[in-house]
């Protein structure tokens, strides 16, 4: 097989997700109206005290965006394995991790992508600093495709399993946190004035990471979960 | 397509939920050979198949694929195999044009066209309607369709003629025959009696 045939491969198998997804348009919607209702719900309950919204804000933000992120992860592969398209991507010639990553891709286009645009509006809501919200784009930008590379380790392992939920989030939110810290913190320290630097290498290191091993353990769980 | 490829089997064994399907199967197909599998439901027709795509691992001993293991081929494997399984492997929200041409890229491209191919299976003017609005049957003959667009030597069924009337039978049977005449391989399951009279059949119960 030559490298043009993978790569028109995976630039169908992404259209496809993306035409499957412009059909299903109440599901791609789902995860960021729960992004955005989850957000804006915590100034009704907590009150509206400026600087205490402030402090948590960053917080409340990334923890919403991991739950959205989750909430969509089952529609990566769930649909392709109940209509068999998941053992023909696994029987293909070219390597599934490439054919995975196709798919990746055209979950975070549709999921991760959406909460990115509309984050700085509900940082503006939450009263954080623009620095703060410059921050807070940078690392939804980094962070938000580790998360749907990630999940699709864990929904690749419980994609066989009749009831695969919750043990998705168990298998999957333990690998968000260190994302989740180091991403909620980076927005703080940047609202606060001081260099993100660190943060922001830490976890651009988590998405090189992640963009390097999870297709090859994806592909390695799907093989497991069809077997 | 390349001709002097055999599949062989040797010594197959496959154990589910502790009921030991089948073992010491020994089976041999050669280009231009069809394998009919035969049994009872239950008695591992398509845990069988599976195996034969390499889905599934064998409990006990191994299948080559010109001399070679094809869990150790992998991807060069999978290029000589297409494979339709009791699932349809179709979008039921895509057309049957774009279901084909993700077929067609996800192997090694032959050089039937997807309209060609649909015409084949007498789906010529449903092109560009949502799989979803085909009949059941309609939809199979689609999933069918997917062997003539990748250029596979080994086709592996799995009941392809579910849901099929007399004539869709016919047309598949006839495309059946078609592929063993150029050297392809077959490996089917079916409750029907298929009618393939001018290839070699080998036939193998698995309830024996």
């Amino acid at each position: 097989m030559n490298s043009d045939s993978l790569t028109r491969a995976f630039a169908l198998l992404l259209k496809r997700d993306l035409t499957l997804a412009a059909r299903h348009r109440a599901e791609m919607i789902n995860p960021l109206l729960f992004f955005v209702l989850v957000t804006s719900l915590f100034p009704l309950g907590v009150g509206a005290n400026p600087n205490m919204l402030q402090a948590i804000g960053p917080g409340i933000i990334w923890v919403a965006a991991l739950l959205a992120a989750l909430l969509s992860l089952e529609g990566i592969f769930r649909s392709d394995f109940e209509d068999g398209t998941l053992e023909q991507l696994l029987l293909s010639s070219h390597p599934v991790s490439v054919l995975v990553l196709a798919k990746v891709l055209a979950h975070w286009l549709i999921t991760g992508l959406p909460l990115l645009l509309i984050s700085p509006l509900l940082g503006v809501l939450l009263g954080l600093p623009a620095e703060g919200i410059t921050t807070l784009l940078i690392t939804l930008l980094l962070g938000t495709p580790v998360l749907s590379l990630l999940g699709a380790v864990g929904v690749a392992l419980t994609v066989g399993l009749r009831k695969g939920g919750m043990i998705l989030s168990l298998l999957v939110l333990p690998l968000y946190v260190p994302l989740l810290i180091f991403a909620a913190s980076a927005v703080d320290t940047a609202a606060a004035g001081l260099p993100v630097t660190a943060h922001l290498s830490l976890i651009s290191a988590l998405l090189v990471l992640s963009l390097s091993l999870s297709p090859l353990a994806t592909a390695a769980a799907l093989r497991i979960s069809l077997g | 397509m390349p001709a002097n490829t055999t599949l062989e089997a040797r010594d197959l064994e496959c154990i589910r939920d502790d009921r030991t399907l089948f073992s010491g199967l020994n089976f041999c197909i050669e280009p231009g050979q069809a394998l009919l599998l035969e049994g009872r439901n239950g008695s591992g027709k398509t845990s069988l198949l599976r195996i034969l795509c390499s889905i599934r691992l064998p409990d006990a001993g191994s299948i080559t694929w010109g001399g070679r293991d094809i869990n150790r081929l992998g991807a060069d494997y999978h290029e000589h195999i297409a494979y339709v399984g009791h699932r349809d492997g179709i979008k039921l929200d895509l057309t049957p044009l774009e279901n084909l041409a993700m077929a067609r890229a996800l192997g090694k491209p032959s050089e039937l066209s997807a309209d060609a191919a649909l015409d084949k299976v007498d789906l010529f003017g449903f092109e560009d309607v949502l799989t979803r609005n085909l009949s059941a049957g309609q939809q199979r003959r689609l999933a069918l369709a997917r062997l003539l667009v990748t250029d596979s030597v080994l086709w592996i069924l799995d009941e392809p003629f579910t849901s099929l009337d007399v004539h869709g039978i016919q047309v598949i049977e006839s495309l059946l025959e078609a592929h063993t005449a150029r050297g392809g391989m077959l490996a089917v399951t079916s409750h029907h009696a298929v009618n393939l009279n001018a290839t070699p059949v080998q036939r193998i119960n698995l309830s024996a």
